[in-house]
């Protein structure tokens, strides 16, 4: 082999320390050994997660949200469903109050007695109640409604891929057929028409479902009937793509129970497919409740979802524009934090992402 | 002496990552003759795709070449505007790739693929394209190339998928075809068909190639020079006879050692202690120090550098810079 | 290929089935029929009126009644209007049909280019917008969306009149249906089509020479748009009956906003018509857009 740039023949030209070509011991040799230090999947994850600035932004805002409505009612004096009341009279000057305003009478009663009430942060609306309490209230609605819808489509969800998965031929297609036909339904008048049977059926029923309030009940059963099924078949590839691993076989061959596998072994597999479309479940069910407040099928008056407050507002929107906003804001917050820590999630998640 | 096809000089390729700056190759220099086959031979993480990659300028997102130079036929390369680096690629220079499962586009016929080259840099038409698809499918041992031509890559076999990316490849007559691994990702029978393929052609149309693989087999029976490579630097470059039989790094050593052959089929084979290095945190020193069974303090120190070993052959070890000493002390002795 | 279609065809025939079956059983369970509600009416004019709409039948033979009807393309008559439901239908979807056809257009056009925009200029400062945009307008409600386009371009500026009965304004209407889907389309684009950037295959294409712009829109495009497929459809679907809540808002008297009026009313016929309607297409569209796809992905068989 000819080369231009042709290396010194003579090495020994060079100043070379002798005793530097005695052995290197073992514990010299296993110090150039720099390993990259060893660490979890998850710990990975988490620190890919928190070096995302996006997803930690998520995160605090998500976590602000749920601090102000688990506190808020602590410190505000006012129920979400009570009128404002001056010296234990109804305040009819409180209608529609600007934030940070007070009615002329509880100005008046301030002036007398010199005490400092509690300001209306938002505002109050059109029936004198305090507007601010009325969107932390909202807010816990919708947000409870997005988490457990959520909960129940990943619950059915899950057993139904997973078993229909798991148990593949003739099982595997009756199952999945079900969910073909379910998955062509047309989600949104499913719901529609649900939510009026329900919202008429539950209404004539007493106890726990009419304080929960029917609309309530009907969205958690429209969900637990309609949005399960995208979980199930996400799950079901999943472990049908897993189940062939060979971990699995030896699993079997050593005679564990299909249950046993499918826990052990197969979910926590699938764990991060199942995290990330929970998460973004939760958006979509605010967005369901939001829209059946548009229609009027939202929750039952005088309890605020975050959805029938700005549709209240939508309809008063030329007088009192700001009573849209703060709604509208908070359920783009959520939603927003939300997307965007699912997506963290997935790119922090997704090990062929990895390096 | 055959003239020079192509010269690579001191380069250097890094791939800019969130962890820090790879070095996945780090100075290494040969050239290649006309019609001759070189070898590149290393494990993963050696360094050896991405060679061949910065010759075609195919590296992914975030590799560059930082230093050194690509001279082809005399003229840098990596100073070529774009539509000159797209003439070299595939028509003066080609490759093939590991994996022909996924290196055929899905949604494209073969026929479409094959032509696609060829319309790109001769000027046939379409129909004179279509033609010589079919010539070349012949040429590589496709069988009914014409209904081949209308299939979707699916509908082939890996061997046959390979076939047809090496048609692609010599569709336009390229003066080199850098072959990056061709046969990993076959059956040891389909292996020993397509190298043996690539031979006869290599033979009939008398390109250059650069065989990068990790199979000293392959090397053995192909190539005529060799580099071995180790975490993007060369240790030992030469004729293929001079490496096999007179190695003189100790990492090549230790590969040959670990091939299982008919000679030794009674021992035990040995391996090579340890893994590859992580190319994030480099040693100062030797890059294969650590696994050395022979390693010295100032290999631990100093990089070696390149010597000449014997004729046509080079090694970067500094087993050989002490071996070269006690000679010269025994001659200075006498 | 047959027996695939013969297949997909015969699970939409029978999907169409159950949801006339949810439809009509459901809306049977309603307590309270559409005439309860005027109470002026005596009760013979109401079991005349009840008659007429055959709700003194058994609900099984009721249920035949109309099945019978709709293959004879009758949907019955309005118990609100008393207007022909089949007509009616049609005319609010030609409306609902042009806004949605524009919009569809727009979100599928725009997400396409943005998406692949997104993509080539990663982690620039392109990208970032884009990413930012389509992940924030994904986070607004529709009816929030519309009400704020009407309150600041119509009422504030007065750029939009949308009220108007003979002047048909579809700008706002239009942005407000295709914001969603656009910025879904382009966050889907600009995922795969990174995916597809990836692959080998592009390597392949750029090592035989082809330039940049035929390695992206030939190699790449195609591959990305897979999966852009399969939401593509069933989103034509939903877009083209009309979004309810935007229709609702500006006023446009489209098959969304109808089928809304036709909860609130009671009108059973309207409800079930519309029903089956959105669902025919709905379905359709799923199938359409299911063999698209398998056009487009030839290593997907027909089994």
């Amino acid at each position: 082999m000819s080369d231009n740039n042709m290396p010194k023949k003579n090495p020994l030209s060079m100043q070379i320390d002798l005793s530097k070509f005695e052995k290197a011991t073992e514990e010299e040799k296993r110090q150039q050994d720099v390993m990259s230090e060893s660490s979890t999947f998850f710990k990975d994850s988490m620190k890919k997660l928190f070096k995302n600035p996006l997803a930690i932004f998520s995160i605090i805002v998500l976590v602000a949200i749920i601090l102000v409505i688990i506190f808020a009612p602590m410190v505000v004096p006012y129920g979400y469903s009570e009128i404002l009341k001056v010296n234990g009279v109804r305040d009819k000057t409180a209608m529609n109050l600007g934030p940070f305003q007070f009615s002329e009478n509880e100005q008046k009663y301030m002036a007398e007695t010199g005490i400092k009430l509690f300001p209306h942060i938002f505002g109050t609306d059109e029936l004198s109640r305090d507007y601010f309490i009325r969107v932390v209230y909202g807010t816990r609605v919708s947000l409870a409604v997005g988490f457990f819808a959520s909960i129940i489509v990943l619950i059915i969800g899950v057993l139904y891929g997973s078993i229909s998965g798991y148990a593949g031929g003739r099982i595997d297609l009756i199952m999945m057929r079900i969910v073909d036909v379910i998955y062509s339904l047309p989600d949104m008048l499913v719901i529609i028409l649900l939510s009026v049977v329900l919202k008429e059926v539950l209404n004539d029923s007493n106890g726990i479902i009419a304080k929960l309030g029917t609309n309530m009940v009907s969205i958690f059963i429209v969900f637990g009937l309609l949005y399960w099924v995208g979980m199930a078949r996400l799950v079901r590839g999943q472990i049908l793509s897993v189940k062939e691993n060979e971990y699995v076989l030896a699993a079997k061959s050593i005679g564990a129970k299909p249950g046993r596998i499918i826990w052990k072994h197969i979910l926590p597999n699938c764990l991060s497919v199942i995290i990330i479309t929970t998460a973004l479940q939760i958006p979509s069910a605010i967005f369901t409740e939001s829209f059946l407040s548009f229609i009027g099928l939202g929750v039952a008056a005088p309890m605020p979802s975050l959805g029938s407050l700005a549709n209240t507002a939508r309809e008063g929107i030329q007088s009192y524009p700001y009573k849209l906003f703060f709604p509208a804001l908070t359920i783009c917050l959520i939603v927003l934090a939300l997307n965007l820590l699912g997506d963290g999630l997935r790119d922090a998640l997704d090990p062929k992402l990895k390096k | 002496m055959s003239e020079k096809l192509l010269e690579v000089k001191n380069l250097h390729t890094s791939f800019f990552t969130d962890s820090g700056e790879v070095k996945a190759v780090n100075g290494v220099s040969f050239s290649l003759e006309s019609g001759k086959i070189l070898g590149i031979v290393g494990e993963s993480g050696s360094g050896k795709s991405v060679t061949a990659y910065s010759i075609m300028q195919i590296l992914a997102g975030t590799g560059k070449v930082v230093e050194g130079e690509i001279l082809y036929k005399g003229e840098n390369i990596l100073n070529y505007s774009k539509q000159q680096m797209k003439n070299f690629r595939g028509k003066k220079c080609s490759i093939i790739f590991q994996d022909p499962m996924t290196s055929l586009n899905p949604t494209f016929t073969i026929g479409n693929q094959l032509m696609e080259a060829i319309l790109l840099h001769t000027d046939r038409n379409k129909e004179e394209a279509k033609a010589r698809a079919a010539e070349m499918l012949t040429l590589v041992g496709v069988n009914e190339p014409e209904k081949r031509l209308k299939q979707y890559p699916h509908e082939l076999s890996g061997g046959m998928r390979q076939r047809v990316m090496i048609a692609m490849a010599l569709a336009c007559e390229p003066d080199i075809l850098i072959a990056d691994e061709p046969t990993t990702a076959l059956d040891v029978t389909i292996q020993a068909q397509i190298l043996e393929l690539m031979k006869d052609l290599q033979k009939q149309l008398g390109m250059a190639i650069i065989m990068v693989t990790h199979d000293l087999g392959v090397i053995a029976s192909m190539c005529d020079e060799v580099i071995v490579m180790y975490g993007g630097r060369v240790c030992e470059r030469g004729t293929a006879d001079a490496i096999f039989y007179h190695s003189s790094h100790e990492y090549t050593k230790g590969l040959i050692r670990s091939i299982p052959s008919t000679q030794n089929m009674k021992q035990k084979l040995i391996p090579i202690a340890g893994t590859p290095i992580n190319l994030l945190n480099m040693p100062k020193g030797c890059a294969f120090c650590s696994r050395c069974d022979n390693a010295m303090k100032i290999c631990l120190e100093q990089i070696p550098e390149e010597i000449w070993v014997g004729e046509d052959h080079l090694a970067s070890c500094w087993m050989n810079v002490k071996k070269q000493m006690e000679q010269e002390k025994v001659g200075a002795s006498k | 290929m047959a027996k695939y279609f013969v297949k997909r065809v015969l699970l939409a025939i029978v999907t169409i089935f159950i949801i006339t079956v949810i439809a009509f059983f459901t809306m049977n369970a309603i307590p309270g029929g559409p005439f309860n509600s005027e109470k002026a009416s005596s009760p013979q004019v109401k079991a005349a009126l009840e008659a007429r709409y055959n709700l003194d039948k058994p609900l099984l033979e009721q249920y035949v009644i109309y099945v019978q009807g709709l293959f004879h393309g009758d949907m019955g008559i309005s118990t609100k209007t008393g207007r022909d439901i089949a007509q009616t239908i049609l005319e609010s979807f030609k409306v609902s049909a042009t806004v949605g056809g524009m919009a569809a257009a727009i979100a599928i056009v725009c997400g396409i280019v943005f998406g692949s925009i997104a993509a080539l200029k990663r982690n620039t400062v392109i990208d970032r917008i884009i990413v930012f945009l389509s992940t924030l307008a994904t986070a607004v409600p529709s009816f929030v969306l519309a009400t704020i386009l009407l309150y600041v371009f119509s009422m504030k500026l007065g750029w939009f009149q949308v009220w108007s009965a003979d002047s048909h304004n579809y700008v706002l209407p239009v942005i407000a249906l295709s914001l969603y889907p656009m910025s879904y389309i382009t966050r889907l684009t600009k995922t795969s089509m990174l995916d597809a950037l990836g692959q080998d295959y592009v390597r392949t294409a750029k090592a035989k020479g082809v330039s940049q712009v035929l390695v992206i829109f030939k190699h790449a495009l195609r591959n990305a748009l897979i999966p852009v497929i399969t939401y593509v459809g069933p989103m034509i679907a939903s877009i083209l009956t009309g979004s309810m809540v935007v229709e609702s808002i500006f006023t446009l008297g489209g098959l969304g906003s109808k089928f809304v009026t036709s909860i609130t009313n009671r009108d059973y016929p309207m409800i079930m018509g519309t029903t089956i309607f959105l669902a025919v297409l709905m379905v359709g569209m799923n199938l359409i857009s299911d063999l698209v796809y398998k056009l487009v992905d030839p290593r997907i068989t027909f089994d």
